[in-house]
């Protein structure tokens, strides 16, 4: 991929700021060959400062407390680096290469970034002189499809959309029939932001699946579940509705840019073993990133 | 997780029933588990244990000699502590809500203005408050003061249209200025409320954040409410203290309440801004827009609904007065199918039968038993039955002839010899009450109603 380079660069500078804020403390903790149990519950609370909840902090403490046993000098930081990185690794991300028509569709409840995610992937994709369909599937919120306009023309690509209130699913298969019948390489399906517990609305997801399998058999290729880095331990709930609901294929971490460090996908992968494509640190177009979990796991860690 | 917690707890039950105090020995376990529960909910850890502190504290050194809570008859220590660490997260989540939902400039037009993350829900929150302040006879304008999302300022123009609500529009591009002149126009047009809808900010943008500052300079808001995801982790804590520090916000709104989360963030807001959750917003549509319940996301904060709920039962929902008062007809052999009625509404009152029986620790195998003998529809049976009679007929059930009790069972929707049956039963009730005609007995049977639903001696359910 193009924008492959200097994207770790941009990814430290999206969690440089986190880092500045919070990981003092962490780097002294981490940086010493042995703790007392004082430290130990410091480093605790620094781990569930990160959003990655108890049982994965558990988890990690209890490593740190195993290898203290086992050997008089550690490595906290290797030690937690390498019990991360299991679990980030477990399953690595399938490149965006253009086989025929893929289809993308991306969830997630509502405000995670949706939208905005969509135009940049678009901006990305357009970027790698590959052509791209929009669809403007959020007939939902109000000016959901004018946003998704401005973002089409940011990036110079053709959004398909009808009114307000619509049927998603109706909007879905004709973008993906016009693509097909255009030989278009991607087509990228918006959604309307929906909360994981409304059942109606998921099944709205399923909807739109069956209406896309009905041009291209193996629609959609890839299901993106955006995930807000500021969510906390709902995530987990979030992520198993919407792997269920729509049969999420990978996920996209947004919002890496501010203060919060998105822990919470450690016990996501965990759960649900599923990739993460790319990560969002800022509000430019190319501000969206493939996920590299050695700068990740830098980031949750310092 | 719920569930595991009663086990836990029941377990706690088994080696600590009969102690009289909470010892920092007896509350180690509830303490533990609570403290899971609040990081589960997504409480910041420091405020997590901060208030655990003090809650203990509070829980150690309070009762009638300073020396430890006591033990209330019913509970165990663990269940004890939890109670206490409930009434003290309802306190701190805001205790009794204030009487106005939003102070009102002395005069108008009163400017209120929003803040908080991308994604929040800002724009929406702004149609529902609005919606909620036109039912409230209040005519609110609307102001898109966010130019840097695309479309935002469109969405917001509808979302008026949907509250009903005129919406400001200018050509101008500055949000500042855009603030300044819809406050002007709401002066000139009599809108006595005025919203401003601000961009979506990090909290580290130093520039942005620079913006708002000088919107609140300028415009001068009486209320700024900072509009928080309910479903954020623990960063919930640095952007509210940081949007704090820079506008010296009024209140919090919670957003995306309506999902599963526990909505820890709530209570690390208001921890650490001090300042009250006004409203919470409930669902897609501009109504599901609610005044806060500290109590209700206390409970939703702790996940222990069950046991919380069986803390309530123990506490004795049973009304004291009605009680007393029922004691002394017994005392006089007075006893009525009104007094019938309003028992079984006490034992109603407890909550569903088979909910009580699952809450009980052990309860569990024989509770399917009772369960068929003691239904909840039974008891609805039963009460349709009573409430299809005249007050007359209850206070006297002597005059209830052949055609008195056709038209009860044609109106209660039951057979007729249901409602012979239920005559049979209130018979030998009232000649077993007569026996036991001792206002001593009523408070025996309250604390058996407590332990053993369905445990009544001679009640018909």
């Amino acid at each position: 991929m193009g924008f492959l380079s200097g994207l770790v660069g941009k990814f430290k500078q999206g969690l440089q700021r986190t880092q500045d804020l919070v990981l003092a403390p962490m780097q002294r903790l981490l940086g010493m060959g042995r703790l007392d149990e004082d430290q130990l519950l410091e480093l605790e609370d620094l781990l569930l400062q990160a959003d990655l909840g108890v049982h994965a902090t558990e988890r990690l403490m209890e490593r740190l407390r195993f290898e203290m046993r086992r050997s008089a000098e550690i490595d906290p930081k290797a030690l937690l680096k390498d019990e991360l990185l299991k679990i980030l690794h477990h399953v690595p991300s399938r490149p965006f290469a253009a086989e025929g028509t893929q289809v993308v569709l991306l969830v997630g409840v509502n405000g995670v970034g949706k939208t905005t995610t969509l135009g940049k992937l678009a901006a990305h994709l357009k970027g790698r002189n590959e052509e791209v369909l929009v669809v403007a599937g959020d007939t939902f919120r109000a000016a959901a499809i004018d946003q998704l306009e401005l973002w089409g023309q940011r990036a110079g690509v053709e959004v398909v959309r009808n009114q307000m209130g619509g049927d998603p699913a109706a909007i879905a298969y004709d973008g993906a029939a016009r693509a097909q019948a255009k030989h278009i390489p991607w087509v990228l399906i918006d959604t309307a932001g929906r909360l994981h517990v409304k059942e109606h609305l998921m099944r709205e997801l399923d909807k739109i699946r069956r209406s896309l399998q009905k041009v291209i058999p193996q629609a959609p290729h890839r299901v993106l579940l955006v995930l807000d880095a500021t969510t906390g331990q709902n995530g987990l709930n979030q992520a198993e509705a919407f792997k269920e609901a729509a049969g999420v294929t990978d996920l996209v971490l947004t919002k890496l840019d501010g203060s919060a460090k998105g822990g919470v996908v450690v016990p996501i992968l965990e759960r649900l073993k599923l990739p993460i494509a790319f990560v969002g640190v800022g509000e430019q177009v190319d501000d969206l990133i493939p996920f590299d979990p050695e700068a990740f796991v830098e980031g949750l860690l310092g | 997780m719920f569930e595991s917690l009663t086990d836990k707890l029941s377990k706690a039950m088994k080696s600590l029933r009969g102690e009289a105090r909470l010892t920092e020995k007896n509350i180690e376990d509830a303490l533990r588990e609570v403290r899971m529960a609040l990081l589960e909910a997504d409480v910041h850890v420091q405020v997590a244990r901060s208030f655990l502190q003090r809650v203990k504290e509070k829980a150690l050194t309070q009762g009638e000699d300073g020396k430890g809570v006591s033990v209330l008859q019913g509970l165990n220590p663990a269940q004890q502590f939890i109670d206490i660490v409930y009434q003290e997260l309802t306190e701190v989540m805001g205790g009794v809500a204030p009487e106005k939902p939003l102070d009102f400039a002395s005069k108008p037009p009163t400017v209120v203005m929003m803040a908080g993350l991308q994604g929040a829900g800002k724009t929406t929150t702004c149609g529902k408050l609005a919606k909620f302040l036109k039912k409230n006879g209040h005519s609110p304008l609307l102001v898109p003061a966010d130019v840097y999302r695309p479309a935002a300022i469109e969405q917001l123009h509808v979302v008026a249209k949907d509250a009903g609500v005129p919406s400001f529009r200018t050509d101008e591009r500055d949000p500042v200025k855009i603030c300044t002149l819809a406050v002007d126009e709401a002066r000139a047009k009599g809108w006595d409320v005025v919203i401003l809808d601000t961009a979506g900010r990090l909290h580290l943008d130093e520039a942005l954040m620079e913006e708002l500052a000088r919107i609140k300079a300028v415009c001068e808001p009486t209320e700024i409410f900072f509009v928080a995801d309910a479903m954020t982790g623990q960063d919930a804590v640095r952007s509210a203290s940081a949007f704090h520090e820079k506008l010296a916000i009024t209140g919090v709104i919670l957003t995306k309440a309506d999902g599963d989360t526990r909505g820890g963030a709530a209570f690390s807001v208001k921890h650490v801004t001090g300042k009250p959750i006004k409203f919470v917003g409930s669902g897609e549509k501009l109504d599901d827009f609610e005044r806060f319940h500290p109590d209700r996301m206390a409970q939703r904060i702790l996940g222990m609904g069950d046991v919380l709920t069986l803390i309530e039962h123990a506490k004795e929902k049973i009304d004291e007065k009605e009680a007393e008062a029922m004691a002394q007809r017994l005392a006089k052999n007075q006893f009525t199918l009104d007094d019938m009625l309003g028992q079984m509404r006490q034992v109603a009152k407890l909550g569903s039968m088979q909910k009580i029986l699952g809450l009980l620790p052990g309860m569990g195998q024989i509770k399917d038993q009772i369960a068929q003998v003691a239904t909840d529809k039974r008891m609805k049976h039963l009460e349709a039955i009573l409430t299809s009679m005249t007050p007359k007929e209850r206070r006297n059930h002597a005059i209830l002839d052949a055609k008195r009790k056709r038209r009860i069972a044609a109106g209660s929707g039951r057979p007729v010899h249901e409602v012979n049956q239920l005559l049979k039963q209130f018979l030998e009730m009232k000649k077993m009450m007569g026996q036991m005609n001792d206002p001593r007995f009523m408070k025996r049977m309250k604390a058996m109603a407590g332990k053993m639903p369905g445990g009544m001696p001679g009640l018909p359910f």
